[in-house]
């Protein structure tokens, strides 16, 4: 049976290991290479790592932390942070991660993640949108260009048309909060996305992961719970087996 | 004892050579044909599109010498996750396309049901008890997947499977030819143990 994958997600900015909250404030917490080395002697499922620089300042790429971490990484490693063209993809794959994580520049040019689709697989592309709710309306955000008139779903529905293998779907307004998943963001999504949804922003205590499961996601993100908390991946997945839901035991 | 680990454009190569390197395994990624006659094993990963790979492994005129290697000087051959499904007849990804045909398979699309596709994540793999590949791994243990399509022989060998939408072959073994749909250099401690039992062969 397919299990529920529990996802650490590390923010890097000036080389640093990064954590946010709501997007704005960044608090440096440690150094990315050692941070997976750690993960991976506890067996986590998954990582992902976003570049904040590379995203926001439109800084180049910095393959060579890259390779660094993927040199300590035995299980699958998404990257995300200001890849826009092809090239960009080939480099950040060719340095040892998995899959690449497309945001700022789907929203421009949907039919970039056809190109990558086509180029090198669909399980290769995570499409992350990020999310606001204002007055009980979700909208797309930008952390350039800030609140967009775009509906999240639909968003992702284009983006499942173009070939992207998962949507990484994070409430802004949840990020760094510990006050659990945006439950009704993910009741939005359901039954309309054939493609993996990763819940991400929010996780905060044991019960979050159990209930954005049992609300339609398919795998749970977080950063937060993690390196705040004494909570660590295999915690969070002993909880969602005894909610009965499939997780990777060891 | 070196492992050439074949350069055909199609991902993660780096990956595959750096789980060999933690097990202390001498490879090269390549596609020369001299360094490929000079391996003692063959390794030929792969992600992304059926179509393409058969394309580049042609372009590249590397067809004619796995053959002579694998099939013909029966040298050790892992494919893994493509390189499994390369080894098939046909596959119906982007229209029918030939693959190296070593195994009577054909590659076909997860039928549409509500379960999502790709698989995608880890899932738990059951062996046979003669298979090699799996030695000293416990049985039901869970593998990382990604893929869309599966593989489906019709012919008889060492067949381990995996279950989602339906049951699937996960991992082969035909004599000197070894495959598997999973990512074993993505699947942590076993994975590389199942490197490790290739490489030790």
């Amino acid at each position: 049976m397919l299990k529920h994958r529990i996802i650490p997600c590390i923010l890097l900015k000036d080389w640093q290991l990064v954590k946010s909250i709501g997007f704005k404030s960044y608090r440096t917490i440690g150094h990315p290479t050692s941070t997976v080395r750690i993960y991976n002697s506890r067996n986590v499922d998954e990582l992902i790592v976003l570049d904040i620089d590379a995203s926001l300042n439109g800084e180049a790429i910095n393959t060579e932390i890259i390779t660094d971490m993927a040199d300590e990484c035995f299980m699958p490693l998404t990257i995300g942070g200001g890849i826009k063209t092809l090239h960009d993809v080939s480099n950040v794959l060719n340095a040892g991660a998995d899959k690449v994580s497309i945001n700022s520049q789907a929203i421009i040019q949907p039919s970039f993640i056809n190109e990558i689709a086509t180029k090198f697989g669909s399980q290769c592309v995570i499409c992350s949108i990020d999310v606001k709710n204002v007055d009980g309306t979700y909208f797309v955000f930008s952390q350039k260009d800030g609140l967009l008139d775009l509906d999240p779903v639909l968003l992702a529905q284009e983006y499942e048309k173009q070939g992207a293998g998962e949507i990484l779907l994070t409430s802004v307004d949840r990020d760094g909060s510990t006050l659990g998943y945006d439950i009704e963001l993910l009741k939005n999504f359901s039954h309309k996305l054939n493609i993996p949804i990763i819940i991400n922003g929010g996780m905060g205590n044991l019960d979050h992961g159990v209930e954005a499961i049992q609300n339609g996601a398919d795998a749970l993100a977080a950063a937060y719970i993690f390196h705040f908390t004494q909570h660590t991946p295999n915690m969070i997945k002993e909880s969602l087996y005894s909610a009965k839901i499939p997780v990777r035991m060891e | 004892m070196k492992i050439a680990i074949i350069d055909y454009g199609m991902g993660n190569l780096r990956s595959v050579q750096k789980a060999f390197e933690k097990i202390n395994i001498d490879s090269v990624i390549t596609s020369n044909i001299q360094e490929i006659q000079n391996a003692d094993k063959i390794v030929l990963p792969g992600v992304g599109a059926f179509k393409d790979a058969m394309k580049n492994l042609n372009a590249l005129g590397l067809i004619d010498i796995l053959h002579q290697e694998v099939i013909v000087n029966k040298k050790h051959f892992l494919g893994i996750c493509l390189g499994m499904q390369l080894l098939g007849e046909t596959s119906e990804e982007f229209g029918e396309t030939k693959g190296l045909g070593w195994v009577t398979a054909e590659v076909l699309k997860f039928p549409s049901t509500t379960l999502k596709i790709p698989h995608v994540g880890w899932n738990n793999v059951h062996y046979p008890i003669d298979s090699k590949l799996f030695k000293d791994v416990p049985n039901n243990i869970d593998f990382y997947f990604v893929h869309s399509y599966y593989f489906q022989e019709q012919e008889v060998c060492i067949t381990s499977s995996c279950e989602y939408i339906l049951n699937f072959t996960c991992a082969i073994e035909k004599d000197n030819i070894f495959a598997v749909q999973f990512h074993p250099e993505k699947s942590q401690t076993y994975g590389l143990k199942l490197l490790k039992n290739f490489a030790t062969l």
